[in-house]
């Protein structure tokens, strides 16, 4: 058997053996089928949304650097066996990515499975799945980059907060800022860009595009379901989170590979 | 058997290893010694891929390393200080390593059963004392009847009878065929073993060469006596290259 997948079968009984990723999914299962229970519908969604845009990067983020820095003793074990670099970096990102993103996706399906999904709906939490699924590969590659970078741990978690802040809170201030501060002008297209240059800003754009709550967004909402409609817009959507998922792993994979242990 | 070729490495400003070459041979006891921090684990990283050096090239069983990790298979590798994953026991890391090995030339189980290990192998290895965890290390080791033995001091936190027990376990893959490097600061103990030394001072060869040979070069019938004098000596002696 290859030796990625060895890798990523120890892993994954290790993480599950730690049961914060069952934590995790039971969190997604509480606050769906909450949001099912009490309001439903359109709404509920878009609570939702707001939940995985948030919490996902976080959470990502700190379990992975928080889990680079504890298999330290591991790697070096490894590393000292038959395994190269470009196996156990492969093997270590999927064995925490896929029960992230499994935990995330089970959590968030469960109830809509037993509460029933309303019609049209169907699509939107298709996406909704699709970008917390994207968003966890995301920022797991971003945690394993910090952390690779980072000699101490405590530095490291450090980074990976101001990461999160940066990109889940203080990008859409900057932004807001920006907007204000040049209201007299046309922002639409700018705007456009500004999206698709933040994971977090693009998922949650293309998710609202989804639930039809683009009218929330006024006149520059009309311009980004034109463009987001479009087949230009979905390639470049698509493009984006896509160069946001290889350009953190391959900067860590690079590191990991030159580093010494 | 195994070639260090004028490896250099630096850490930052710190120049670590100087341009030192160390040869490695089949059936003999390579001993390593040098002050703390004289360089002799970072010769082992390199040797067994976990350190990159800056300069020189390692050639294994003939062949020039060039990145790659099969060679490993034939290494068996004890670190200074055993620093397993701490919530696995014993089994599940023999069990790991034996999968990703495959092991050509099946087990070895005589050090588990020479150091009673059995009834401490299902136990989680944070749990266990740091000596019984050297055991573990020193199993793992040499469980796969390795080609090359890579030991960076194998006795330090050993019990008496548990490094006897090693020694013995070295004696046995140096009659077997097995090249083996030792780092130690105990000089009896390398006197016992080695059949070869290296000196390592500020990251270079201060000495190479057989045991016997620098005994009866500086005259001094113990190890440790020769090891002194000839740390205060004035040149660097190459036995190996003037014989």
């Amino acid at each position: 058997m290859n030796t990625t997948i060895k890798i990523v079968r120890y892993e994954l009984s290790d993480v599950l053996r730690g049961k914060w990723v069952v934590a995790y999914g039971a969190f997604f299962w509480l606050v769906t089928d909450a949001l099912l229970r009490f309001g439903g519908g359109t709404k509920a969604l878009l609570s939702l949304v707001n939940v995985v845009l948030l919490l996902i990067p976080l959470v990502s983020l700190v379990f992975g650097t928080t889990y680079l820095y504890h298999a330290r003793a591991f790697n070096m074990l490894l590393l000292t066996q038959p395994v190269s670099r470009r196996s156990l970096f492969a093997g270590l990102y999927a064995g925490l990515a896929l029960p992230l993103a499994t935990a995330f996706a089970v959590g968030v399906s469960l109830p809509f499975a037993y509460r029933g999904l309303e019609a049209g709906h169907a699509g939107a939490l298709a996406t909704l799945l699709a970008c917390g699924i994207l968003l966890t590969g995301i920022f797991t590659a971003l945690a394993f980059w910090v952390a690779l970078r980072f000699e101490e741990k405590i530095k490291g978690l450090g980074a990976a907060l101001v990461l999160w802040l940066a990109a889940a809170v203080l990008y859409d201030g900057a932004v807001l800022l920006a907007a204000h501060a040049f209201a007299a002008y046309p922002l639409e297209q700018p705007m456009l860009v500004l999206m698709v240059l933040n994971p977090i800003d693009l998922a949650r754009v293309l998710l609202l595009m989804a639930l039809d709550a683009s009218a929330l967004m006024g006149y520059t909402g009309a311009v980004f379901e034109r463009f987001f409609g479009s087949m230009l817009g979905a390639a470049v959507s698509v493009g984006a989170l896509g160069a946001w998922l290889a350009l953190p792993l391959g900067l860590a994979l690079g590191r990991f590979r030159r580093q010494d242990f | 058997m195994i070639d260090l070729v004028a490896i250099e490495k630096s850490y930052g400003r710190l120049s670590v290893l100087k341009g030192l070459s160390v040869r490695l041979e089949r059936g003999r006891v390579t001993a390593v010694v040098g002050h703390n921090g004289s360089g002799k684990t970072t010769l082992i990283k390199i040797l067994l891929g976990l350190v990159r050096p800056d300069a020189g090239h390692v050639v294994f069983g003939g062949e020039r390393l060039r990145g790659g990790f099969r060679y490993r298979e034939r290494v068996g590798y004890m670190p200074q200080a055993a620093d397993f994953p701490g919530n696995l026991t014993g089994r599940e890391i023999l069990a790991l390593v034996e999968d990703l090995r495959g092991n050509p030339a099946g087990v070895d189980e005589s050090l588990v059963a020479a150091f009673g290990l059995e009834a401490e192998l299902d136990k989680p290895l944070r749990t266990l004392s740091g000596g019984t965890r050297q055991k573990v290390s020193a199993a793992l080791a040499f469980r796969f009847r390795p080609d090359v033995l890579v030991l960076d001091e194998p006795t330090a936190g050993l019990d008496p009878v548990a490094s006897g027990t090693l020694k013995d376990a070295i004696r046995a893959a140096r009659e077997a065929g097995a090249a083996v490097l030792l780092t130690s600061h105990v000089m009896s103990e390398i006197d016992e073993l080695a059949d070869d030394l290296v000196f390592l001072l500020d990251g270079q060869v201060r000495f190479r060469g057989r045991v016997a040979d620098l005994k009866r070069e500086t005259g001094e019938a113990h190890l440790e006596r020769a090891v002194a004098r000839m740390m205060t000596g004035p040149a660097p002696l190459d036995l190996e290259n003037a014989a």
